[in-house]
């Protein structure tokens, strides 16, 4: 379960207002698209739900609770760029997220719990189709390779809501439709709540079920930094891919 | 004809280029050290080369008359060690550091400034008080290492320990990091490469402060050794130590050099 709610929600920083009286009720799976302008705050949007962010006014609750003041695993994020750890190949970058939620002390799995480990994280290389890859390092792979994988790192500890920050922003445009299975596939199977930033129209009526645009609603043309941005329209998109089924993740991956 | 920019030599030319300063300063030497000795045949300035082999024979090979010693070896060995555990003292407080303060903003307030400040001392300036404090002994010349590499290799260290995308580190926290899986699953691992960068880059000033402490008060050591057949002028001594102790040096490079490559392929540049 992941709904959310916003009410009254007010962001700023100093004199400048980014986001102003936000109220949206987004409910459990959803996935919502949002566009607008650059700069009208739709990455402070997602980092405030993220938890490196506080809200400045009203009130943004998960689940009816208050967003903790810090990033957890119940709430996945795919950046465009950086998620990765250089250090660790391919399979070992699948593997922290399980190794970090079982091991408290050294952060690395053995015998029995690592095997399982590295079955779970094997079946989601061979869905993202990196299981050749396995013993690359992140930058040994291509742009598009990176996002899958990063996106699979996130979606291994089966986050509530996962968020994506222009994910597909600095890939070819010619591997897109891949990239949009695969976070299609990730999401049906694994019943979270999708939060997706993206500059590219067409991308967010294709992916998303439910479709946010961020603008202004008032300009004042001596002081820009007065009013803020806020969803100026909110369409839903009635495609039926909520009523697809959705086996738990460990389906999905036992086969 | 292209640009000279663009000229490279091929993989033989290269060793050729390389090798010319290094044959043109024997050439020079051997000319300055045959005309001089023509003139007069006691000159101590440029021993001739045969002259340093015979040294080099009565020093690596034979004992000492009065210490009953091997004085190359004993010297060698004696500065190695100081050089070595002044060395990994150094790399211990500049990990540990260098990953605290690079990676808990409260000890990076606490412990910034004060290793920024300690940093700025001049090394050499202290050494007298630190013979006063620690007494003539090891204890002195070490610290006198590890005081003037270590706060730079935990200034070098934290600072790459900075420099990792925020997006990494919020990254882990999402995936379950608690803080201190975050500092010794990401953050360190990804700091030995930077450790050893800085070792190699302090290397230089720790063979100088081991050789200022060995030449001010020692009874063995590759720099008192040098000191003290100064005294004598005797070149014949002095310049098969200093080529020894370049030699070192170089072989302690290029052994970090290749340690880095070999454990962490992941930070060579792709
Ligand atoms: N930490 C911050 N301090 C001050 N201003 C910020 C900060 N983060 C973002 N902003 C400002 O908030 C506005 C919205 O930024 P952002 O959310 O990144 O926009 P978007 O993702 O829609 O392009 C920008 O004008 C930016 O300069
Ligand atoms: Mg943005």
């Amino acid at each position: 379960m992941a709904a959310v709610t916003v009410k009254n929600l007010w962001k700023e920083y100093g004199d400048q207002v980014v986001l102003e009286n936000l109220n949206l009720q987004i409910a459990d799976r959803e996935f919502v698209t949002l566009i607008g302008a650059s700069g009208c705050g739709k990455t402070t949007f997602l980092r405030m739900l993220l938890g490196v962010e506080q809200p400045t006014r009203g009130q943004l609750l998960i689940d009816g609770q208050p967003v903790p003041p810090e990033p957890g695993p119940d709430r996945g994020i795919v950046f465009q760029r950086y998620s990765l750890f250089p250090h660790l190949s391919v399979l070992e970058n699948l593997m922290l997220g399980l190794e970090f939620s079982g091991s408290r002390w050294l952060g690395k799995l053995f015998g029995a719990r690592r095997r399982a480990a590295l079955e779970k994280a094997e079946s989601l290389l061979e869905a993202i189709g990196l299981h050749t890859a396995r013993d690359k390092y992140p930058s040994q792979l291509s742009g598009g390779m990176q996002q899958r994988l990063s996106i699979a790192q996130s979606v291994i500890r089966e986050p509530k809501i996962l968020l994506l920050d222009e994910p597909f922003g600095a890939l070819d445009p010619g591997i897109t439709a891949d990239m949009h299975e695969i976070i299609l596939r990730l999401w049906q199977a694994n019943r979270m709540t999708i939060f997706m930033i993206t500059h590219d129209l067409k991308e967010s009526f294709q992916l998303g079920t439910r479709l946010l645009v961020f603008d202004k609603r008032r300009h004042d043309p001596h002081a820009p930094e007065r009013y803020g941005a806020t969803v100026t329209y909110d369409i839903p998109l009635n495609r039926k891919k909520q009523a697809m089924p959705a086996p738990a993740l460990t389906v999905e991956l036992a086969r | 004809m292209p640009r000279l920019v663009n000229l490279h030599p091929s993989r033989g030319g290269a060793l050729a280029l390389g090798a010319l300063p290094f044959l043109l300063l024997i050439a020079a030497y051997l000319f300055g050290s045959a005309t001089r000795l023509a003139e007069n045949p006691d000159d101590k300035l440029l021993p001739a080369p045969s002259a340093m082999v015979d040294t080099l024979k009565s020093y690596a090979i034979e004992e000492d008359r009065r210490s009953g010693e091997i004085l190359w070896w004993l010297d060698t060995g004696a500065s190695m060690k100081r050089l070595l555990i002044a060395l990994g003292i150094s790399a211990l407080v500049g990990i540990v550091g260098g990953l605290a303060i690079g990676a808990l903003p409260l000890v990076r307030s606490l412990l910034g400034p004060f290793v920024a400040a300690l940093a700025m001392i001049p090394p050499l300036a202290i050494l007298p008080i630190l013979f006063i404090v620690l007494g003539l002994g090891e204890v002195a010349k070490i610290a006198l290492i590890v005081f003037g590499v270590a706060p730079c290799i935990v200034r070098d260290v934290s600072l790459r320990a900075g420099e990792l995308p925020k997006e990494q580190l919020i990254k882990a926290q999402t995936l379950g990091a608690s803080s201190w899986l975050l500092a010794t699953r990401v953050i360190l691992p990804q700091l030995w490469p930077r450790l050893i960068d800085a070792l190699r880059l302090t290397l230089g000033s720790a063979w100088l402060f081991l050789i200022a402490a060995e030449a001010i008060a020692s009874t063995e050591g590759l720099g008192y050794r040098i000191f003290l057949v100064r005294r004598y002028l005797a070149m014949d001594v002095i310049l098969p130590y200093v080529i020894w102790i370049t030699l070192l040096a170089y072989t302690m490079d290029w052994l970090l050099r290749n340690t880095r490559a070999r454990l962490f392929p992941w930070a060579e540049a792709h």
